[in-house]
């Protein structure tokens, strides 16, 4: 069975299409070594995420284990994830509240 | 995962790779060159023009094209000063001529005597001494063809791998780029520091938000801190301008390719740097002092980079990209490795080594990661990477402040 998503560590709560998929595409992917499914909901481009499970707004957005950002609506499983509804908590001197200027 | 490769790279005792050669150039001073090329140094911006006409007449000889040099102060001073002379120092530098201006801040003779200290063949000029561009051009491809002469009769010889000094580099990421390329040049970056060599990781912006993970693989909790320390004052200047770090990192062409965040970006881009361990973070243009892998403090614009990388002694260059990006080096040789199967074709004129089997399914890290370490070896003993064949030689300084 040909897989076109991918999920890197168990952890993760977003798959990685690896192909084009359209909303309503059954696929499915490994998670460690249990094979899942999940349908998809919108059109998810090569290369973007959608979220195998829901994340509630708020709530971080894990690859590879780890925290990429945090979503800034639900996004229910099925759901691309991008920068439309994730964010990041990295860099962000356009809402730092310390005094930047200190220096 | 990691752990699983480790595995496999030692099984059975067997360290992977530990024994083979290349054809290298061993240097006077121990280092071993993967090209030999006679350096013509500019000490300033003002001297290089006339640096690259020298090079332009002498076979053998290439410019660096420095853009800076003069009027600078402080640290950013002394690291485009380090910058040219490690650059001067490169093993793949056989021989240098240094050319001044002669008012500028960077004195050519100071710069001169640096890479000589070395034991590099090396001579000096100062076109305000010696009658302006015309008669600085012909005096200075008159010494460097003498250099180059004899340079010329360098052969290479069998040397071991422990002798190569890799840089990692990724740049045009996307999705690939961490799920494919990364992974598996960190797998060849393994086998080399298995094998005794070096390796260097830089890019502290694409550490942000994957520093913890750096940090636990420090090999004390000193140079832990000290990897925590760069990434803290790289996010500190985005926080300083009061700017979102996001349309700069990740790039656009980034988001257009599925990377959502510099965290995500970040995290894949450490995979590039295998699971060794980490013996300590470097200045920009510092060379490693032992073997093994070490971290760069440089920015994550990939020309200033590979620049620093390779004033820090990196002999050869393992460049991953998702979306396909042509550039080279004047020093190293730089390998361009993609993950996705579009950008191969699309870009073919460009990327050296395919791993898009990876994302297919058909390949293996593993055995995508030996195939990297082979074309690694081979274009380290001579052969052309596509950026040098095709006269790539992009070059940047990493400037930390302003030029008065």
């Amino acid at each position: 069975m040909n897989h076109m998503a991918v999920v890197v560590q168990a952890a993760d709560n977003v798959a990685t299409a690896v192909a084009d998929l359209s909303a309503g595409d059954k696929v499915s992917f490994f998670v460690g070594r249990d094979e899942r499914e999940c349908q998809l909901l919108e059109d998810i481009p090569r290369g973007h995420k959608f979220a195998i499970r829901d994340i509630a707004a708020g709530d971080n957005v894990i690859k590879y284990g780890e925290a990429i950002g945090a979503a800034t609506a639900a996004i229910g499983a099925g759901r691309r994830a991008h920068v439309h509804n994730v964010e990041s908590r990295r860099g962000r001197g356009d809402i730092y509240e310390g005094d930047a200027n200190e220096n | 995962m990691k752990t699983d490769l480790i595995a496999n790279l030692t099984a059975n005792g067997a360290v992977f790779g530990a024994n083979e050669t290349f054809w290298g150039y061993q240097r006077e001073n121990g280092q071993v060159g993967a090209r030999n090329h006679l350096a013509i140094i500019p000490a300033s911006v003002c001297a290089a023009v006339t640096a690259a006409r020298i090079a332009a007449i002498v076979k053998g000889a290439v410019a660096i094209p420095n853009q800076h040099g003069c009027c600078q102060v402080g640290a950013d001073f002394q690291q485009t000063k380090r910058t040219l002379i490690g650059l001067g120092q490169n093993p793949n530098v056989g021989a240098a001529l240094v050319i001044g201006l002669g008012c500028e801040n960077i004195d050519a003779a100071e710069v001169a005597a640096a890479i000589a200290g070395a034991g590099k063949p090396t001579d000096y000029l100062v076109i305000q001494a010696c009658g302006g561009t015309l008669s600085a051009t012909a005096e200075g491809a008159r010494r460097a063809a003498l250099l180059a002469r004899d340079l010329s009769a360098c052969r290479r010889t069998p040397c071991p791998v422990s002798s190569l000094v890799l840089g990692v580099e990724c740049g045009a990421s996307d999705f690939t780029s961490g799920l494919a390329s990364n992974p598996a040049v960190g797998f060849a970056s393994d086998l080399l520091v298995q094998a005794g060599g070096v390796s260097m990781l830089s890019e502290t912006t694409e550490f942000i938000g994957a520093e913890h993970i750096l940090a636990n693989r420090a090999v004390s909790p000193a140079v832990g801190q000290k990897l925590l320390a760069i990434v803290r004052n790289c996010e500190q200047r985005s926080l300083a301008e009061r700017v979102d770090l996001r349309g700069s990192q990740p790039t656009p062409g980034n988001i257009a390719g599925g990377l959502t965040s510099i965290e995500e970006k970040s995290l894949g881009c450490v995979h590039k740097a295998g699971a060794a361990p980490i013996q300590d973070v470097l200045s920009y243009a510092e060379a490693p002092a032992g073997k093994g892998l070490f971290v760069m403090d440089t920015p994550g614009q990939d020309v200033d980079s590979v620049t620093g990388m390779t004033a820090g002694g990196a002999t050869i260059i393992l460049f991953t990209t998702g979306l396909g990006t042509p550039t080279g080096s004047p020093l190293a040789p730089v390998l361009k490795i993609s993950g996705n199967a579009d950008t191969c074709v699309k870009m073919k004129d460009n990327i050296d080594i395919d791993v898009s089997a990876i994302i297919r399914g058909e390949s293996s890290i593993v055995e995508s990661g030996q195939e990297i370490f082979w074309e690694m070896l081979r274009a380290a003993s001579g052969r052309f990477t596509k950026a040098e064949s095709l006269g790539h030689c992009e070059f940047g300084i990493y400037k930390t402040g302003p030029t008065f």
